[in-house]
């Protein structure tokens, strides 16, 4: 099963390579990955996608703990959470294309952010079927190029435990 | 007043109580090595090799309870202790590492004698540090020593840049550490501790199965009285020796691959596991899925990271091994009112174990031609009873060692369990010989194994230290050649060591006395010559190369399976049958 950890780490070089090295040393999955400061310049915030077993998942929530630099591990599948991620679609628009490009970025609530004459660069941000769906639909235009952030994803306030797991994709595909 | 990064370096070292050094210099740490010179008080080990000085720190370390410090160049300085690191990762031995690295200002350049000594000794540390800045060399000193010494120990490595060790700083040594991410739990959960107890006291086929970890909290006590209350077997892994007499009553030896057929029975038909700050491995277990199939399991750790790792566990229980099992033992003193009944209960077991021990004991077919490498362990053992500090290194001496040597007290056995480094044991009985220069230090060892660190005869002859070599020359890596008799067919590939030096006169050449037996009749008076020496001295017995180490379960095998002699194709190649037998082509072959 899918499982996406946070881990809040001191913000000071090697410890990223710590992590991932932990990950390929013992054979577990990095489906993906995010780092980036917290409020707290001292720290980072790292989140992995993983996946594994329960017993796999445990070893990996107890590894990570054991870095002499992770502060914090929490496995946020536990939990209700929220992710997001972020993709930046660069696709081919042949004349006859450029209103469909247009049409599908309103339809999923994404931004182009850059055009050229034959290229629109869209931004997209949601949860993972949100984007796999747009990137889908772009397909037959022609995606020139594309980048993903990987995911992030906080967890939500008690008071909305009732909510779903999970937000619905707008689309699915 | 301000000082040097070297000065704070000896400094530190000072603070932190350490009193010996294993090392050797190099461009980078000639500022570190120039001040040190200059120290009284420390005392710097020259090895020659660096190999050397990670397993004398290791020896030092496993020996003591104290933290082995090393210091060695970068670069290849470094890359040469890594097997060392690696070896004390995995057996959770504290060290210090101190490497020198290029200027700051050059680092990353491919500068001469630079390597990534962080990014290489990242895999096989507990934690490890590159100092950028003098300021904050003292707090990372002071924070190695810490986390390499406390919670499951480990090797921690510390990188100097050179212009860091001549700069100059303030220097304060701080008083404590300041680590967020870095707290080990260290006594139990009361309620877990409880249940176990109440776990304990229903079973009937209990057994305590005693790992390394035991052997670091210095639970040797903690444990005996355990067993002693519970009148519950002991059994220990090969790097729990010690922790529990070995010629107690209720000691059943070491288990696993070639542990004891009545111990490895009594694991399989338990049902109760109490497992001791140990870890499951592969060796111990064999085939998982038939591993202890009646047994509920407590297991006792600091680390949680190998609690449910490899194997269930009913009642885990984080937390020092010590602290926990004074709880433990504080809870069943109050609830056992009745120690006739407990031992009552737990007789058919105890008379079950006796009655497998009886069928087949720990045995070898005594020979008046060639010299039995067990027959010379159990001399060894007679001569020197529990006094002395064993060091072995790798392979069936090492098993031999394990099972004939039934050594009594925590400390005094010192081994490569995890990573099996041959090349270990002579160094690590250096180590140990200077920590402790009046205890009698052994080191167990092979042809092959001692040759892969032979170097270091210099430094025992050259501090004269007592260490006594019992050098078990069989002319061939004997386990390899175990399995390549037991599963491949008899080809010894690679495993004859068909041109072997003259070791007596290796040893002489080193200004170290050496000795030789070559029949059974010659091994007692070659021993005790050997004992009986002032300084180091080399004994070369010449050990049957044919001999295999029995009991043993297959890689893979279950723990009920045993192999208990050569199976009968063996025996028939043994005499020249089906296989050829290469050993008796080798010329280094040297039993008649």
């Amino acid at each position: 099963m899918e499982h996406i950890i946070s881990v809040l780490v001191e913000n000071k070089f090697g410890v990223l390579a710590r992590v991932a090295g932990l990950f390929s040393a013992r054979g577990y999955n990095i489906e993906s990955l995010s780092v980036a400061p917290t409020l707290d310049p001292t720290t980072s915030m790292i989140t992995i996608v993983t996946v594994g077993d329960d017993r796999i998942i445990e070893q990996i929530m107890k590894q990570l703990n054991k870095v002499v630099e992770v502060l914090k591990v929490i496995d946020l599948t536990e939990t209700h959470f929220l992710d997001r991620e972020t993709a930046l679609i660069k696709v081919h628009t042949k004349p006859e294309h450029r209103d469909e490009a247009i049409r599908l970025a309103e339809i999923f609530r994404a931004k182009i952010v850059d055009s050229s004459a034959n290229t629109y660069t869209i931004e997209i941000t949601g949860d993972v079927d949100k984007v796999e769906a747009m990137i889908n639909m772009l397909k037959p235009l022609g995606i020139k190029d594309l980048v993903r952030t990987g995911r992030i994803a906080i967890s939500r306030e008690t008071t909305r435990t009732a909510s779903p797991r999970r937000e619905p994709a707008l689309l699915k595909s | 007043m301000k000082l040097t990064g070297a000065e704070i370096f000896c400094e530190s070292l000072r603070r932190e109580g350490v009193k010996t050094i294993f090392g050797l210099p190099g461009g980078v740490v000639l500022k570190i090595f120039d001040v040190l010179c200059q120290q009284k008080d420390l005392d710097l080990v020259l090895t020659r090799h660096e190999q050397g000085a990670a397993h004398m720190a290791e020896g030092y370390a496993k020996a003591t309870g104290r933290a082995g410090v090393v210091l060695v160049t970068s670069g290849p300085g470094m890359t040469n202790i890594v097997t060392g690191l690696a070896d004390a990762y995995m057996d959770s031995v504290p060290l210090v590492a101190f490497t020198g690295q290029v200027s700051t200002d050059l680092i990353g350049n491919d500068a001469f004698q630079e390597a990534d000594n962080v990014g290489i000794s990242r895999p096989c540390t507990k934690h490890n540090v590159l100092v950028k800045d003098v300021n904050e060399l003292a707090q990372t000193i002071k924070e190695a020593f810490y986390i390499a010494t406390s919670g499951r120990p480990g090797p921690v490595l510390v990188d100097i840049p050179k212009d860091v060790s001549t700069s100059k700083a303030e220097f304060k040594y701080p008083e404590k550490v300041n680590l967020r991410g870095y707290n080990p739990t260290v006594g139990g959960n009361k309620n877990q501790i409880r249940q176990a107890a109440e776990e304990i006291l229903k079973s009937k086929k209990p057994i305590i199965y005693v790992g390394g970890g035991a052997v670091f909290s210095d639970a040797a006590q903690e444990i005996f009285e355990l067993a002693e209350i519970t009148q519950i077997p002991v059994t220990m892994t090969l790097m729990g020796l010690g922790s529990f007499p070995g010629n107690h009553p209720l000691s059943l030896g070491m288990l696993g691959m070639h542990g004891g057929y009545w111990t490895n029975m009594a694991m399989h038909y338990a049902d109760l596991l109490i497992a001791v700050g140990a870890r499951f491995d592969d060796r111990v277990t064999g085939k998982l899925s038939e591993f202890c199939p009646e047994a509920r399991v407590i297991h006792i750790d600091i680390d949680p990271t190998s609690i449910k790792k490899t194997f269930h566990a009913h009642i885990p229980i984080v937390g020092d091994v010590k602290a926990v099992l004074r709880q433990l033992n504080v809870i069943l003193r109050s609830l056992d009112g009745n120690s006739a009944q407990i031992a009552a209960q737990r007789k058919p077991w105890g008379q079950q174990i006796e009655e497998w021990k009886r069928a087949h004991p720990l045995a070898y077919k005594q020979d008046d031609k060639v010299i039995k490498p067990q027959f010379v362990i159990e001399k060894l053992y007679n001569l020197t009873k529990h006094e002395a500090i064993v060091a072995t290194d790798v392979g069936q001496h090492q098993m031999f060692a394990a099972q004939y040597f039934k050594g009594s007290r925590p400390r005094t056995w010192l081994t490569s369990g995890g990573l099996g480094t041959m090349g270990f044991g002579f160094p690590a009985a250096i180590g140990a010989q200077i920590a402790f220069p009046e205890r009698q230090v052994l080191c167990i060892t092979s042809e092959g194994s001692f040759q892969m660190n032979l170097q270091e005869l210099v430094v025992a002859a050259e501090r004269k230290l007592p260490v006594k070599i019992v050098l078990l020359n069989n002319g061939v890596h004997g386990m390899v050649r175990q399995w390549q008799d037991l599963f491949y067919e008899g080809r010894y590939s690679a495993s004859v060591l068909g041109t072997l030096p003259d070791f007596v006169k290796l040893a002489d050449a080193y200004g170290i006395p050496g000795l030789r037996a070559v029949k059974p009749a010659e091994v007692e008076s070659v021993l005790k010559e050997g004992l009986k020496q002032k300084g180091p001295v080399l004994m070369d017995i010449h050990t049957d190369p044919y001999e295999n180490c029995y009991p043993m379960i297959p890689a893979g095998g279950a723990q009920h399976q045993m192999m208990l002699e050569d199976p009968p194709e063996l025996k028939v190649a043994k005499k020249g049958g089906a296989h050829k037998r290469k050993v008796d082509e080798g010329e280094g072959v040297l039993p008649a």
